[in-house]
């Protein structure tokens, strides 16, 4: 061994004040530039597919939309055509994009350092162990946070034409939550799961694999039940406002029908009643069974002394419904990633 | 220097049912390599992540260069680990590693990692999981130095290491110590290196401290006795600490000085630290630990010792 001098060691210094948060800068980016890097080509991909498709989309429809008279078969030919498979598959695509970045980018964060073991000697730097968590957790949320909410600007373009002559209701469970601030919100959230997710199960194969469970889960029971009780839904008894508008091809900022069901006389009547009354009084209208929908059958009924009621979410409730639904996931994001770096703070290792 | 760089009083840490660590009085003094040593589940690595503030205590305080663990920014800057394994980020090179833990830290000395890395002939561009273990040891140790802490600890630095790059390893810590008065706690399995690098021991046995003081006094107030088999039993002038018995011979580690009578037909010789150590190893019931004023060599207290039969 040659004498290589350590250099003398400086006084300790109780005032030292704590390792400046920009040095994470490059920590942050040089640990994860390939988990972004990934998300950038993901997203990019798509954003270039979209734009492509998009163009064709938005010409087809102008074009479809000049067409007179527009009653004519070959102009409803040409807007069939427009609404073809290709779109139909995309958004229930992008879906999953959310999750993605969720499992991928959110659950490795913690999960990579804690099965390694080179969480011993990150956190035991002077730069201190949760305020690294915090320099890692919130610029990677906030960098996958604006790209997701930019793509979404994207899609919302794209899509223009589907809610122009009513093909899709803004509220559609595929749609609403890639468009607005909604988009941006789930990529959020998922990432703030995948946090936790790897924090709790300290592996990175089950972490991705739990976020994506969990990311699922939340997606479905937000969509099936509780998106609908944002607001309270509207009532109506009158059937043309409320009636069968979304699957009316020509108007746009249909309502969002959460329930419908008859009364008489102001008692409530089943269904099967309904079915029986039909098949005595107007056969002809009534198919296989069930409630016939149909505005013949509405008006027949509605002359023998019942009334239809439907509970809806109107079309112009669409943007207080983002804001809802992308308040409460950013207020849980939040949530989450307090818990992570309260975890990283206070768990034993 | 008079401060101690790990202070422990009535120390407990449970995992579950089972005791990791339990009631430690430590005080080890600053300026020494201090080797902890003990069976596999004493509570080495555990007293050594509650200094770090890896963990925190069950019961007792810990106090850490005289503050808590990683309480305020000059006690993460004044103490560096070295994990078990030396975990280093796998993908990262040589010298990313440098540039992330200058990063992380107030002081880094980028001349000196380079110059060490360079002398121990570490490409710097090299990803640390293609250095071999004894390089990516080194690289951990070197990243751990030029933070120029005053207290170093490393958990088990050179068990994955053959035995040059151990020789190695403990000569980067022991120059360090000397230039520079850097203190260091480790913790070892591998006895023969302790004997040249350690200046002060801990014995930890079942959560319990059992043995600790400078080698040196250590040394000194044991001897082995070396007589006829027969009278080994007999034998009550000293605390008896592990009896070794041949053929015709036993070994007796007691505790004594050199100016202590030899009973007649037995011999005296000096201890060696590795068969100190390895004698309370065996015997979990017998301690040797400093009374409340520091650095006194009695009251010791003494187990029972058990028959070992060879």
């Amino acid at each position: 061994m040659t004498a290589l001098t350590v250099p003398a060691r400086p006084e300790p210094d109780a005032s030292l004040r704590p390792v400046p948060w920009r040095r994470m800068a490059w920590v942050t980016w040089r640990q994860h530039r390939f988990a972004l890097g990934g998300v950038a080509a993901l997203l990019g991909a798509l954003a270039v597919y979209l734009w492509l498709a998009g163009l064709h989309l938005h010409h087809a429809y102008a074009v479809a939309a000049a067409c007179r008279p527009t009653t004519s078969d070959a102009c409803a030919m040409m807007f069939s055509n427009i609404n073809g498979p290709g779109t139909e598959v995309i958004p229930v695509l992008l879906q999953a994009v959310p999750a993605l970045i969720g499992a991928f980018v959110g659950a490795p964060v913690l999960a990579r350092e804690l099965e390694t073991g080179t969480f011993r000697y990150a956190w035991t730097q002077g730069f201190g162990r949760w305020r690294w968590a915090l320099a890692k957790l919130v610029p990677l949320a906030v960098v996958v946070t604006a790209a997701a909410g930019a793509f979404s600007v994207l899609f919302s373009w794209y899509f223009e034409p589907f809610f122009a002559d009513g093909w899709q209701i803004p509220f559609g469970p595929i749609v609403f939550d890639l468009r607005g601030d909604a988009f941006a919100a789930w990529t959020l959230a998922a990432f703030a799961i995948g946090a936790l997710a790897g924090m709790l199960i300290r592996r990175v194969v089950p972490a991705i694999a739990a976020t994506l469970a969990a990311y699922a889960g939340l997606a479905l029971a937000a969509g099936l039940y509780l998106r609908q009780h944002y607001l309270t839904p509207l009532l109506t008894t009158n059937p043309n406002v409320s009636g069968y508008a979304w699957t009316n091809p020509n108007v746009s900022g249909s309502p969002w029908i959460i329930g419908q069901w008859w009364t008489k006389g102001g008692k409530p009547v089943s269904e099967s009643v309904i079915s029986q009354v039909l098949q005595k009084g107007a056969p002809q209208l009534s198919p296989k069974g069930g409630v016939p929908q149909s505005p013949d059958v509405t008006q027949y009924l509605m002359q023998h002394g019942y009334t239809l009621w439907t509970s809806y979410q109107p079309g112009s409730r669409f943007w207080p419904f983002q804001w809802i639904e992308g308040g409460w996931l950013l207020a849980l994001s939040v949530l989450l990633i307090a818990a992570t770096i309260w975890l990283v703070r206070r768990r034993p290792a | 220097m008079s401060m101690n760089v790990i202070e422990t009083s009535g120390l407990s840490k449970r995992y579950g049912s089972t005791w990791a660590l339990h009631e430690c009085a430590l005080a080890i003094p600053a300026g020494h390599v201090a080797a902890l040593v003990g069976p596999n589940g004493a509570g080495k690595t555990t007293l050594l992540n509650l200094a770090v503030g890896m963990l925190a205590p069950t019961t007792g305080t810990i106090e850490v260069l005289g503050g808590r663990p990683a309480g305020s920014p000059a006690a993460l800057d004044g103490i560096a680990f070295v994990a078990q394994d030396t975990p280093l980020y796998k993908n990262l090179s040589a010298a990313d590693m440098l540039h992330l833990t200058r990063n992380l830290n107030h002081r880094f000395d980028q001349a000196y990692a380079q110059a060490r890395l360079a002398e121990l002939g570490i490409p710097l561009k090299r990803k640390t999981g293609k250095l071999s273990g004894g390089q990516q040891a080194q690289l951990a140790l070197t990243l751990a130095l030029a933070r120029r802490p005053r207290l170093l600890l490393l958990d088990e630095p050179v068990a994955m290491l053959d035995p040059v790059a151990r020789h190695d390893f403990m000569a980067t810590v022991l120059t360090a110590m000397a230039d520079e008065g850097v203190s260091v706690v480790l913790s070892s399995h591998v006895l023969a290196e302790l004997e040249r690098v350690a200046d002060y021991l801990i014995l930890l046995s079942r959560g319990r401290v059992q043995v600790a003081g400078e080698v040196d006094d250590l040394l000194a107030s044991h001897l082995v006795l070396t007589g006829p088999a027969a009278e080994a039993g007999r034998y009550a002038e000293r605390p008896v600490v592990h009896v070794r018995r041949g053929e015709a011979q036993a070994h007796l580690l007691v505790r004594a000085s050199a100016d202590d009578p030899v009973p007649p037909g037995w011999e005296a010789h000096p201890v060696g630290l590795e068969e100190l150590v390895l004698a309370y190893l065996r015997e979990p019931h017998a301690a040797a630990l400093p009374g409340p004023a520091r650095g006194r060599a009695l009251p010791f207290e003494i187990g029972e010792p058990t028959e070992v039969t060879r």
